[in-house]
């Protein structure tokens, strides 16, 4: 059994009122499961569901339909009050440095924070175990009584993943938790992370909007694409063979050092329509296979028929019906 | 991490993340100079309201009666010119009473600045918990209050206190208040709570703002009950608009108690405020003009300063606000 298993996750927000109400699937059916101790990788561009998914993992949306099975509880529909011992195993790490941390508290009410609502008093007390933290995750801990306002965006992260791991979760998802933080600072964010899942074995759902930053960490690689997932893989399989034409896309915008253009370049135009077009494969109009590749016949079952995830191999699954 | 072991960069970019936003309020405040001398006044009048015994005793002056002062031949009204003052009565004497009237003064502001903190700690109080309520919980909530409060506010309010002010003047007692202090009680709920629907609404539109940053969710995702997440997340933020709309609702509650006891249902001799003083005077303003210029200077000089200083809080605070 999995630590988290998600199966067909659905989230429906309704815009507007009256004739101009419109419903948005931001979440379709979305499935994947996540082994204690593993880290999975959740991609796709921007506005595609990641958050939203995400959210639902840790309860901070209410799912529209769809399970949530963690350590063997469900979590959907529960009551936040029952949901409240399950959050000290559950945590997160959010996205913007700025906005996740209050700015009328100083480091140590943020960090004691976790002990005090959860109930738990460490070994020592609470101030020792602040202090503990702040040097695990590379502050300095004497700046417990300062300000969020005194450190800079990659120095803010770091309490945010203190505050993540203070209780030793088993999950933590992280969104997007280096895109709001200099290029300079990604990296020595991410090895953190790396290393404290080392330490205490702990499993990430790591939420990336482009396919370079979950690379050294993940194990396993779902990619969404306006609320479904289009293909899933083992690591080694997705970066050496990426099955779906928008997973090539995405790869294609990855820097690869050293690697001479050996990938046919596959760009992407446009956006993602917000909810796509009505019916067929929703990412046909912006499929390169679709618009070069396909004859009318083939071309006519991407726009009829929705293509599920079919497993390639037992390490890869993808949504297209041309793999 | 970076920052600290290389030089700074850019010292001012440096120096401006390090003063929280409390610091740099206060600076702003302190270069403007008219709101500083508008607090100086502010804090001179409220030392000469809190000690006002002790200035009388030492000026040698009371609020008794001295019907010897008045003249027989001159239908009450006091001997001399501008309102009988002398050394010993300074601003001279009330008609018909011969009651000192810096005595008066002193101890009638006194009245309207209890009155005018009073009302605005009901309002204030009243305000945010509504406020923080509408705004973080939403939904029927704040339809609720949303709706109450604008109704409050559609109320014509003044025939309605003048009508319930009336009516709960009869009282003569209730508990352990009796005389002015029970009517001095009633004008603080009164004036308090037709004033709070301005504040909750401020509180709520911050509410709605604070609610959506990442700190929230945290809490939410750590545990947090709602309650907490009010006291402890949500409040401390707000420090900067109350202390606003503190500032600014005293002035408007001084003038609102004005107005009532002008209109004869607020304070009632023997005992004074400002808006009592300027009622009697007003009825005989045409004998003795100097009785109603005394009063009235000191409260529109007490208002002005009030809202100069509100004015340059609100500017300290927003300074985007300054026209
Ligand atoms: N509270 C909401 N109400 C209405 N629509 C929403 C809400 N939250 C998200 N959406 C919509 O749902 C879709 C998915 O949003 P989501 O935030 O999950 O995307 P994302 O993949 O995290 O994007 P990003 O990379 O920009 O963070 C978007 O179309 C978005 O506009
Ligand atoms: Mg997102």
């Amino acid at each position: 059994m999995s630590l988290l298993e998600v199966r067909d996750l659905r989230k429906t927000f309704v815009r507007g009122h009256g004739r101009r109400r419109r419903v948005v699937n931001a979440v379709d059916g979305v499935s994947f499961e996540v082994g204690a101790g593993e880290t999975l990788g959740l991609v796709g561009e921007s506005g595609c569901g990641k958050s939203t998914t995400a959210g639902m993992v840790v309860r901070l949306i209410e799912p529209t339909s769809g399970q949530i099975s963690f350590a063997g509880t469900e979590l959907a529909g529960r009551s936040e009050r029952s949901l409240r011992p399950l959050r000290r195993e559950l945590q997160m790490v959010f996205q913007d440095p700025q906005s996740s941390l209050n700015p009328r508290q100083t480091v140590g009410t943020i960090l004691s924070a976790p002990f005090q609502i959860q109930g738990v008093q460490p070994d020592g007390g609470v101030l020792p175990e602040v202090r503990r933290l702040l040097e695990r995750v590379g502050l300095n801990p004497e700046h417990y009584n300062r300000y969020p306002h005194q450190f800079s965006g990659g120095q803010r992260q770091r309490i945010g993943i203190a505050r993540a791991i203070a209780l030793r979760p088993k999950l933590v998802v992280c969104d997007e938790p280096v895109s709001a933080l200099d290029v300079s600072v990604q990296a020595q964010v991410l090895n953190l992370l790396a290393g404290l899942q080392q330490e205490y074995g702990m499993a990430y759902l790591f939420v990336a909007h482009d396919l370079a930053v979950v690379r050294h960490l993940s194990d396993r690689v779902v990619v969404m694409y306006l609320g479904r997932v289009v293909e899933q893989a083992e690591r080694e399989e997705l970066y050496r063979s990426p099955a779906h034409p928008y997973t090539q896309a995405l790869m294609a915008a990855v820097p690869r050092p050293r690697v001479p253009e050996q990938r046919k370049k596959v760009l992407l135009r446009g956006d993602a329509a917000a909810d796509g077009p009505a019916g067929g494969c929703p990412f046909r109009p912006r499929c390169p296979r679709y618009a070069t590749e396909l004859g009318a016949a083939d071309q006519s079952r991407c726009t009829q028929e929705a293509p599920e995830l079919v497993p390639l191999s037992p390490r890869q699954s993808a949504a297209c019906h041309f793999v | 991490m970076a920052g600290l072991s290389k030089p700074m960069a850019n010292p001012v970019a440096e120096a401006a993340r390090t003063r929280s936003p409390g610091r740099l309020a206060l600076e702003r405040f302190r270069r403007d100079r008219i709101a500083v001398a508008a607090g100086v006044y502010v804090v001179l009048v409220l030392l000469a309201s809190v000690l006002a015994p002790l200035i009388c005793r030492v000026l040698g002056i009371d609020t008794e009666r001295h019907i010897g002062l008045l003249s027989l031949t001159n239908l009450g009204f006091p001997d001399g010119r501008l309102g009988g003052m002398s050394w010993d009565h300074p601003l001279g004497i009330e008609p018909k009473t011969g009651r000192d009237l810096l005595a008066l003064l002193l101890y009638g502001s006194r009245t309207s600045l209890i009155i005018a903190f009073g009302a605005t700690l009901v309002s204030v109080a009243l305000g945010i918990l509504f406020g923080l309520w509408a705004g973080y919980f939403g939904g029927w909530v704040d339809t609720v209050i949303s709706r109450s409060t604008e109704v409050l506010m559609a109320f014509p309010v003044l025939l309605f206190s003048i009508a319930l002010l009336a009516v709960l003047g009869n009282l003569d007692r209730v508990g352990f208040l009796a005389g002015n202090s029970l009517r001095t009680a009633i004008l603080i709920f009164v004036i308090g709570f037709f004033s709070f629907p301005y504040t909750a609404r401020l509180m709520r539109s911050q509410v709605l703002s604070l609610r959506t940053r990442e700190f929230v969710a945290a809490a939410r995702v750590m545990g947090s009950s709602n309650r907490r997440i009010l006291r402890r997340e949500l409040l401390p933020n707000l420090t900067g608009p109350i202390i606003v709309v503190t500032s600014l609702s005293i002035p408007a509650t001084v003038l609102a108690e004005a107005g009532l006891s002008f209109l004869g249902v607020g304070i009632a001799p023997p005992a004074t405020s400002w808006g009592q003083l300027l009622g009697a005077a007003s009825r005989t303003f045409v004998v003795d003009p100097a009785y109603m210029l005394f009063p009235g200077l000191s409260m529109v000089a007490t208002v002005l300063a009030f809202n100069l200083l509100g004015d340059g809080i609100r500017d300290a605070f927003d300074p985007k606000s300054r026209s």
